[in-house]
């Protein structure tokens, strides 16, 4: 059970229950025209499923502070549509449905360390390190030598996540990702 | 950016607050209004519903000094203004802080059409004396001082932009909901503009009278760039009238579970000798957010209400 907040508790970051699910607030803004009643107009997203809408608040209204924990989690594998996690301190092994793990899914490589959200006990999401690096397993060999700067051509990575990357990069290159935007960040290994 | 370097950057911005208050006093004094200083620290602050103030010992840090200004008021003091720092309970936004300067002037014998033409002299003096005549750009919009300025009332903005009178059905909920979302952030462009004739739920301390079919209360409020600058209204004169309504106001107070302010007898005893008044509150923290082209006030006080020292 989460501790009890009122409006005055409101800011951005400060995540609430709302229904029974966990809402982070996203976008916040304190009015108190002359002299009337404060106003505390957030923008809220639902931490399970991203949708978003607007909610404006009185002094006076009670919440419920989000009861959410995180632990690191280590990726062993994935079968059908589950993917499985190991608890890195206490070996404890959880399971997350691939619609929760979204497109976090790109980057999950076996023994990958990664922060688990637990929303009331159970677990509802997984943040990544920012930067991962991964293998690629397929380029297309006909779109290179146009060194041209700036041009790029699409490969397939070990995850089967489909990037645009640099012309010069090989099947077999390892890369280094940014998570945040998913995008090329830089050759670390060559294939050669 | 290092915490001295923060304040560096805010050099510019308090060279020009300091520039705004001394042409504020100058405007002032070349008027032959005189200003006044009354207690920071008040037994019995100004019952408003929605205004809580700070407690400091056995007494409360003013929400305004408006008591005390009309205590001199009524004591024949006929022109006065006072710039004082201003605390209230709970306020924290780009554009609030929990410690915020007024500018507060009053006139004896006059009403809320004479504060009006104080505004735009003042602005336009001020702006003026710190190189923003008649015109300055505020983020994307370009500001103008000079006339036409907009006036509104209420009823006809309410059912213009929202849709519905306020003195028809009064809900307070609504009226401040729709002020904020639907009315405020569009009124005062180019120039600053007026919004007058309050229902009488909203002014406290404000004068009523028949407006056609409607009681209103004499309240304006000053926006410029969608930004509450200014409330200002012609005194409630009459004891009866404000003990009843700092009653009611008390009375709600209670039940909200909200400090219920002690009760300000020696201020209600000198509305026998009060004439017609009307006084006005600026925040002058906006006005320099306006000056100087910045989003918040975090921009244009040195500290934040949560710095240390």
């Amino acid at each position: 059970m989460g501790a009890t907040l009122t409006a005055s508790d409101l800011r951005k970051g400060l995540k609430l229950e709302i229904d029974g699910e966990p809402y982070l607030i996203v976008d916040f803004e304190f009015s108190k025209p002359g002299k009337g009643q404060a106003l505390y107009r957030c923008r809220l997203r639902n931490m399970i499923t991203g949708t978003q809408f607007d909610r404006t608040y009185r002094s006076g209204d009670k919440f419920l502070a989000a009861d959410l924990d995180e632990q690191e989690m280590e990726f062993l594998y994935k079968e059908g549509n589950r993917y499985h996690f190991m608890n890195t301190s206490t070996y404890e092994q959880v399971e997350l449905a691939e619609a929760s793990v979204g497109d976090a899914k790109n980057f999950l490589t076996e023994n990958l360390h990664v922060d688990m959200l637990f929303f009331k006990g159970a677990p509802i999401g997984i943040s990544l390190p920012n930067f991962v690096e991964l293998k690629v397993i397929k380029s297309d060999p006909g779109v290179k030598g146009d060194t041209a700067s700036g041009a790029t051509k699409p490969v397939t990575l070990e995850t089967g996540y489909e990037i645009q990357v640099p012309l010069f990069i090989e099947e077999g290159d390892v890369l280094k990702l940014d998570t945040r935007t998913g995008t090329y960040v830089e050759r670390v290994k060559t294939s050669a | 950016m290092s915490r001295r370097n923060v304040l560096a950057a805010k050099r510019w911005r308090l060279e020009m607050r300091s520039r705004i208050l001394h042409g504020m006093r100058l405007f002032f004094v070349e008027r032959g209004f005189v200003e006044v200083q009354t207690p920071v620290r008040t037994p019995a602050p100004a019952p408003e519903r929605h205004i809580d103030a700070v407690r400091s010992e056995d007494r409360y840090l003013q929400t305004s000094p408006e008591l005390y200004m009309k205590r001199l008021l009524a004591a024949g003091y006929d022109k006065i203004f006072q710039i004082c720092p201003v605390f209230r309970r709970g306020e924290r936004g780009r554009r609030h802080h929990p410690e915020f300067t007024l500018l507060e002037w009053y006139r004896l014998g006059a009403d809320s059409e004479a504060l009006k033409a104080d505004c735009r002299d003042l602005l336009q003096a001020v702006c003026a004396y710190v190189g923003r005549f008649p015109r300055f750009s505020y983020g994307a919009h370009l500001l103008s001082v000079l006339p036409p300025w907009e006036h509104w009332t209420v009823r006809d903005i309410f059912l213009e932009r929202a849709g519905w009178d306020p003195f028809q059905s009064y809900d307070a909920d609504r009226f401040t909901e729709d002020l904020v979302e639907k009315i405020e952030p569009a009124l005062g462009f180019p120039a600053p503009a007026f919004l007058s004739d309050y229902p009488p739920e909203e002014a406290a301390l404000a004068r009523l009278r028949r407006h056609g079919d409607v009681t209103v209360a004499e309240r304006f409020e000053l926006y410029w760039a969608g930004i509450e600058l200014a409330n200002g209204f012609s005194e409630l004169t009459d004891r009866r009238e404000q003990e009843n309504r700092f009653q009611e106001c008390l009375d709600r107070r209670r039940e909200e579970g909200r400090d219920v302010y002690p009760w300000p007898q020696r201020f209600l005893e000198s509305l026998d000798d009060l004439e017609a008044a009307a006084g006005i509150a600026l925040g002058v923290d906006r006005l320099v957010m306006l000056l100087t082209d910045a989003s918040s006030m975090d921009e244009v006080t040195a500290f934040e209400p949560e710095h240390e020292p």
